[in-house]
């Protein structure tokens, strides 16, 4: 957050417009390992040649928190929940959005949706309805 | 290969001090750990400290040289920063470089100013513990990131908030008679439940508070301890480390420690202990599910199972290994940076019988302190033997 305001940050932001577009994808290694840019070495194995795999449509909601006590970029935001969802062979933190909070819960079918924080309208990722 | 000893330590009272500097919460508690000690200055070969938010509550980087100023010590000085495990590392170091001969004497220790910086100002401070493209911005919180521990290992094993308010009114029991905690308070399980909630599961007593506080510990070798004729009956006799992926999504349990197994494992060996020698342990609790999972990745229980731990009465003060006879960082506080050397402190009075609950320990030979950055993608253990 300590960024100016028109400076991006190389790798992240071009994977936020590529949600945005609908074509989110991870890095994965000849060995098959998966992560999450910008990278450069495969954090598994070492390996240097990443490619660009395709994320699947949907996730799944391994775990869940509802937030009251939010930092004061996400002052307006609370109460809302995160998650961690499961995208194929990668995970991803994000804040669950459209839907209510009771109905949150493990098991839960998700799509990968770039939202805007209602406190600093920042890109935030976040999981709505398939 | 030498022995290396706590020939002292000291600790201010950990709380709310807003207006205190960390140059000066870190003087106190080593003006402390020289007078127990009983080393002179002069002898200290370096100075090894631990801080994590400075650059955020205090507008100050360069953290050694300005606290080797502080506590009266002409030596080189090097700032540990492994988050809330930043003066465990330096506790680690320290014991290397006493082993290997490099230094017989290391000042240790860590301070933390943070109730300065308000509610929101600690929670945005902390967060910083967590990776910030892909975890914080999207809102994650540090309670937010154990909240999805919580609730990942209440889906796999079971277990419910109220087995959770057990560890907190444990932590709180501990730290009635310790002057130093930052709450000397009971609490009831109906408290923990009825709290307001920080991020569900968790409530606003799962959570440890914001704490100001300093802490340092005077090692040495045991030649040094020997040539002095110091009283130092506990030695520091296993370290060990661990590290995990930064994000906690990127792990391959989200209900499990394996940095602190891999910490634990490695100080065990190095000690020549296993977990069933352990009389007595700190574990890092900076919220009631991490003191679960510290139990059962230092293999005091077995996995699934250390949700029952408090509430069935084994890791109570006169429970059959009991945990955070300090309070713990729930009830003590946890000024981050000096929480890894003010867990040495605690168990190194409590295995010398100078620590106000230290007759639940008057047998207890072993102890361990577990110290956790992060969501534990950096952690240290450390096992403490005394002579008896
Ligand atoms: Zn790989």
């Amino acid at each position: 957050m300590s960024d100016a305001d028109d400076v991006q940050d190389a790798g992240f932001d071009e994977w936020l417009d590529a949600a945005e577009e609908d074509a989110a994808y991870c890095l994965e290694c000849p060995e098959g390992h998966a992560s999450l840019p910008p990278r450069r070495v495969c954090p598994d194995c070492g390996a240097t040649d990443l490619e660009e795999t395709a994320l699947p449509d949907s996730g799944e909601i391994e775990t869940f928190t509802v937030t009251h006590v939010p930092t004061p970029a996400f002052e307006e935001d609370a109460p809302y929940a995160t998650a961690v969802a499961a995208f194929g062979p990668v995970r991803l933190t994000g804040q669950v959005v459209e839907f209510d909070l009771e109905t949150v819960e493990t098991g839960l079918e998700v799509e990968l949706e770039i939202a805007v924080s209602e406190t600093t309208g920042e890109r935030v990722l976040g999981f709505g309805p398939v | 290969m030498s022995d290396v000893r706590v020939a002292g330590a000291g600790l201010t009272a950990f709380g709310h001090s807003p207006e205190r500097t960390s140059r000066d919460l870190f003087a106190e508690a080593t003006i402390a750990a020289f007078e127990d000690a009983d080393v002179p200055r002069a002898d200290v070969d370096a100075l090894l400290y631990g801080n994590f938010m400075g650059e955020l509550s205090e507008h100050q980087g360069h953290h050694g040289p300005l606290m080797a100023e502080a506590a009266g010590v002409q030596a080189p000085a090097t700032r540990y920063e492994s988050a809330c495990a930043s003066s465990g590392t330096a506790v680690r170091d320290a014991v290397m470089r006493i082993r290997n001969g490099e230094d017989d004497v290391v000042l240790v220790g860590g301070a933390e100013r943070m109730t300065n910086l308000g509610t929101a100002g600690a929670t945005e401070a902390l967060a910083i513990a967590a990776d910030d493209l892909w975890e914080v911005r999207a809102g994650m919180t540090f309670p937010g990131a154990y909240a999805l521990m919580a609730q990942a290992y209440f889906d796999e094993y079971g277990g419910e908030h109220e087995d959770l308010a057990h560890v907190a009114m444990k932590n709180h029991e501990n730290a009635l008679t310790n002057e130093k905690a930052q709450y000397q308070s009971a609490i009831e399980i109906e408290d923990v439940l009825e709290a307001p909630p920080v991020s569900e599961p968790l409530g606003l007593y799962d959570s440890c508070p914001i704490s100001d506080g300093a802490a340092a510990a005077v090692l040495v070798s045991e030649d040094y301890a020997e040539e002095h004729g110091l009283d130092a009956p506990v030695s520091i006799s296993g370290t060990g480390q661990g590290g995990d992926r930064m994000a906690l999504h990127d792990r391959e349990y989200l209900a499990r420690s394996p940095a602190a197994r891999e910490a634990g494992a490695e100080a065990y060996a190095d000690a020549g202990v296993d977990a069933a020698d352990v009389d007595v342990a700190e574990v890092h609790d900076c919220f009631t599910i991490a003191e679960v999972l510290a139990l059962e990745a230092l293999d005091l229980e077995p996995v699934g199972e250390g949700i029952s731990a408090a509430r069935d009465g084994r890791t109570t003060a006169d429970g059959e290994t009991p945990i955070n006879l300090s309070g713990g960082l729930k009830a003590k506080g946890h000024p981050v940076g000096a929480t890894g050397v003010s867990q040495i402190a605690e168990l190194a009075d409590l295995l010398a019988g100078d620590h106000p609950n230290s007759e639940f320990v008057s047998d207890a030979t072993t102890g361990v302190a577990h110290n956790a950055g992060g969501t534990v993608a950096s952690a240290t253990v450390h096992v403490l033997e005394v002579d008896r």
